[in-house]
């Protein structure tokens, strides 16, 4: 078939964000005169790629099995041409304790962590580990699953009395919790997209939610938070925001697409959070934003990164 | 989509010229917020905002997850040739009639109809006392745009219907909410709060009861408490208004003498077609005394013109030709099935430290967690496990009802029910062990936002 899969919604916690990604993408892809197929994960899914044979797959996917590296096993085993990171990457890029430390290790600067199951809480008992925690990590400390996006099960955590509530947040969307120091400063998200010409940054989006935490309100209210793009800051720290969103996505392996999210302190130190192997493309999205900011045409991007996926799978 | 060229009243698109190493060359600035008129909704719009738990309900609707949130009938069994039949000959021998405008007060023909409807909960009604709306949940928009000016108080049931709550909100009624056990509203329970809110200096517009089957919380009131309610509402002057979707599908008796039945004056009563028969129709009705149906047939005017002619006579025609007393018995038959399924479920899977109530009629199963644990930050694992529920905090207009959820029995078969009953017991297990590690029963932090269910789980 000629045309493109865009693959979004699936069965994560976030398929209603991936649906509206999904959506945003297909309609620029059809203004840039591509033509496209709309398709949900489901066990037709594999049959369907099989006799269909198409261009190329979009996994606009967030979360679980979507961005964790599985469904791109999947398409390695069809060899159907997907946009995105292959699947080890993405497993570890999702893995936001394993990609701090591989960041790390390439000489960026990410708040000091630990990554607890549930099971050592309990065996060696929770309180003592948090006191542990919040003493060796020091308040406030950012509260979050291990695996998944979209802000959803994390919490800024101010005082030691609120960090049982923030574990027991954490631990309902996953059995691992990834628990970092809490860095105030300036939130920006930078979007890197490598068309064919090596990974570059876009402009970093300064994101300033109404409430002051972007949570999953402030992110899919249009209107509760504020964007500036590019974010208003110095050319240094523009140049260093950049730079650490490309060292995050070629220390991780990444390919196509990846988007990072930064603090930046009050020193001007720039703090690497985590990284999105399938960010968000809604009407909400900071991709999406930034993307226009450089003057560039979403949809003509993306037919950029579909045209190299075929170049790369099919020669 | 954004553009650089779309200009947004809160921020906008520059044009401008930054050249970076590491960006292409031109770039358009944007700062601002996403919405172009944020800062003109009305303030009922307040709480209109994205949410955790509606997000999470886009999975209940895929086929892997059982869903004991939904609220959708189960319409699998209605003679669809009978209705199919019916609808040819509408649009053959009076298409231009049904594809017409049609009257602001509703077909005469369905209005008597619906008279024969109600006069089984012992209602004698006069067709034209009747207006007819666009499902009953019109109706409670209707009645509350006619009675309610923002900050009065509407009495409701604790938990009470989400829909109509959602109606309060967006009409900036104050809700008060007055105790419900198993035997229906508490008679002390709503004198308390009549007393309390008129003490207070506020005006209670009416009170707001599902008397049958109560949505969510399944329980049906007894004769006595019907009465009790009844004198209590004429010695305060407090009007009722009285929802019943749910009353001819009752398992276990004949139906239940409506309130408006022993009350003329003092009550408006809905009803619907949607349990009955089907919801796609979107036909409901008003029963209300002489004067307030002068007002409820201009407010539907302004409302929609008047309600689908099409609608109304598919309806009309439906009950012409078919046995629908039969169809109903059918429902109430397969309901019990289900009913039966998950309570033998919950009694099988449940740690005994749940509750739950038998409804003896309607949809849902009204289930309370052990002391502590949440419903609404259990959902995450729930959906996770593939099955899904609505929280109670949904039900309420101040937040309580955290350790309640209600489970829906009306749409999966009898297997699916007891499969999910099975999950939800896991994801029960599992939750109590975490808070038990934790030794917390502190909530944890949600984003707030709008919490009631898509419309297809209500």
């Amino acid at each position: 078939m000629d045309s493109v899969v865009v693959l979004a919604g699936g069965l994560s916690h976030e398929r209603d964000v991936s649906l509206r990604s999904g959506r945003r993408v297909s309609e620029a892809l059809r203004h840039a005169d591509v033509e496209v197929l709309e398709r949900d994960v489901d066990s037709s899914l594999v049959p369907f790629l099989l006799s269909e044979r198409p261009q190329c797959v979009f996994p606009v996917l967030h979360g679980d099995s979507g961005e964790d590296g599985a469904i791109r096993e999947v398409f390695e085993l069809l060899d159907v041409a997907y946009i995105g990171a292959e699947p080890a990457a993405c497993r570890a890029a999702f893995d936001k304790p394993v990609a701090k430390s591989v960041v790390r290790r390439a000489g960026l600067s990410t708040p000091d962590w630990v990554a607890l199951p549930h099971e050592t809480f309990r065996e060696l008992g929770a309180g003592a580990v948090m006191d542990a925690m919040a003493s060796h990590l020091g308040l406030p400390l950012m509260v979050k699953p291990a695996k998944s996006g979209s802000a959803l099960g994390c919490s800024v955590v101010r005082t030691r009395e609120e960090l049982p509530g923030a574990m027991v947040g954490a631990f309902a969307y996953g059995d691992t919790a990834l628990i970092e120091h809490f860095v105030e400063g300036t939130e920006v998200a930078v979007p890197v997209i490598d068309t064919g010409d090596g990974p570059q940054a876009l402009p970093a989006v300064q994101i300033t939610p109404e409430g002051g935490i972007y949570d999953y309100t402030a992110r899919y209210t249009a209107g509760s938070t504020s964007f500036e793009v590019p974010a208003p800051l110095s050319d240094d720290i523009a140049a260093e925001v950049a730079r650490v969103a490309v060292t995050a996505h070629q220390a991780l392996g990444l390919r196509d697409l990846s988007r990072s999210d930064l603090i930046i302190d009050a020193q001007g130190v720039v703090w690497f959070l985590e990284v999105n192997v399938s960010p968000g493309m809604t009407e909400t999205s900071t991709v999406p934003l930034s993307i226009a900011a450089a003057g560039l045409d979403m949809g003509q991007v993306c037919a950029q990164l579909i045209t190299q996926a075929k170049a790369r799978t099919h020669g | 989509m954004i553009t650089p060229t779309m200009n947004l009243r809160r921020g906008c698109f520059i044009l401008g010229v930054m050249p970076s190493e590491s960006t292409p060359s031109t770039q358009h600035r944007f700062a601002g917020r996403l919405d172009n008129y944020v800062d003109r909704y009305a303030a009922r719009t307040k709480g209109m905002t994205a949410s955790e738990i509606r997000a999470l309900f886009a999975v209940a609707s895929r086929p892997e997850v059982v869903s004991l949130a939904g609220g959708m009938p189960n319409i699998s069994g209605l003679p669809l040739d009978v209705v199919a039949s019916g609808i040819d000959t509408i649009v053959r021998e009076h298409g231009t009639v049904a594809m017409q405008y049609g009257s602001g007060q509703g077909d005469a023909r369905l209005r008597e109809q619906i008279c024969d409807v109600m006069a089984l909960e012992g209602i004698h009604a006069h067709p034209d006392d009747v207006v007819v709306t666009v499902g009953s949940q019109q109706a409670v928009d209707l009645v509350t745009r006619i009675f309610c000016d923002p900050g009065d108080v509407v009495i409701c049931e604790a938990p009470s219907y989400v829909g109509a709550l959602g109606v309060f909100r967006a009409y900036e009624c104050d809700v008060v909410h007055a105790q419900m056990d198993g035997e229906g509203l508490i008679p002390e329970a709503l004198e308390q709060a009549i007393v309390a809110t008129k003490a207070s200096g506020r005006t209670i517009k009416f009170l707001y009861t599902i008397p049958n089957y109560h949505n969510p919380a399944g329980v049906t009131m007894t004769d006595e408490r019907r009465q009790a309610v009844l004198e209590i509402c004429r010695q305060h002057d407090i009007l009722i208004l009285e929802d019943n979707p749910y009353g001819l599908l009752g398992f276990d008796s004949d139906p239940h003498r409506a309130l408006r039945a022993d009350e003329a004056e003092g009550v408006i009563y809905l009803g619907s077609f949607s349990k009955t028969f089907a919801p796609g129709f979107r036909v409901g009705w008003v029963l209300a005394p002489h004067a307030v149906r002068e007002k409820l047939v201009l407010a539907q005017e302004s409302a929609t013109l008047c309600p689908s002619n099409f609608s109304q006579m598919a309806i009309s025609t439906y009950l012409d030709k078919h046995d629908w007393k039969q169809q109903i018995k059918d429902f109430q038959q397969m309901y019990r099935e289900r009913r039966d399924a998950m309570i033998e479920a919950l009694d099988d899977l449940m740690p005994a430290s749940c509750t739950w109530n038998v409804p003896s009629g309607g949809f849902y199963v009204w289930l309370t967690l052990p002391p502590g644990i949440d419903a609404k930050a259990m959902l995450p694992r729930a959906v996770t496990a593939r099955v899904a529920y609505v929280p109670g905090t949904a039900f309420y207009a101040d937040q309580f009802g955290t350790s309640s959820m209600r489970l829906s029995f009306c749409y999966p078969t009898p297997e699916r029910i007891r499969e999910g009953v099975r999950r939800l017991a896991g994801v029960l297990e599992a939750e109590l062990e975490l808070r038990e590690t934790f030794d917390s029963f502190a909530a944890p932090r949600l984003s707030r936002g709008y919490e009631s269910p898509n419309t297809d789980l209500t």
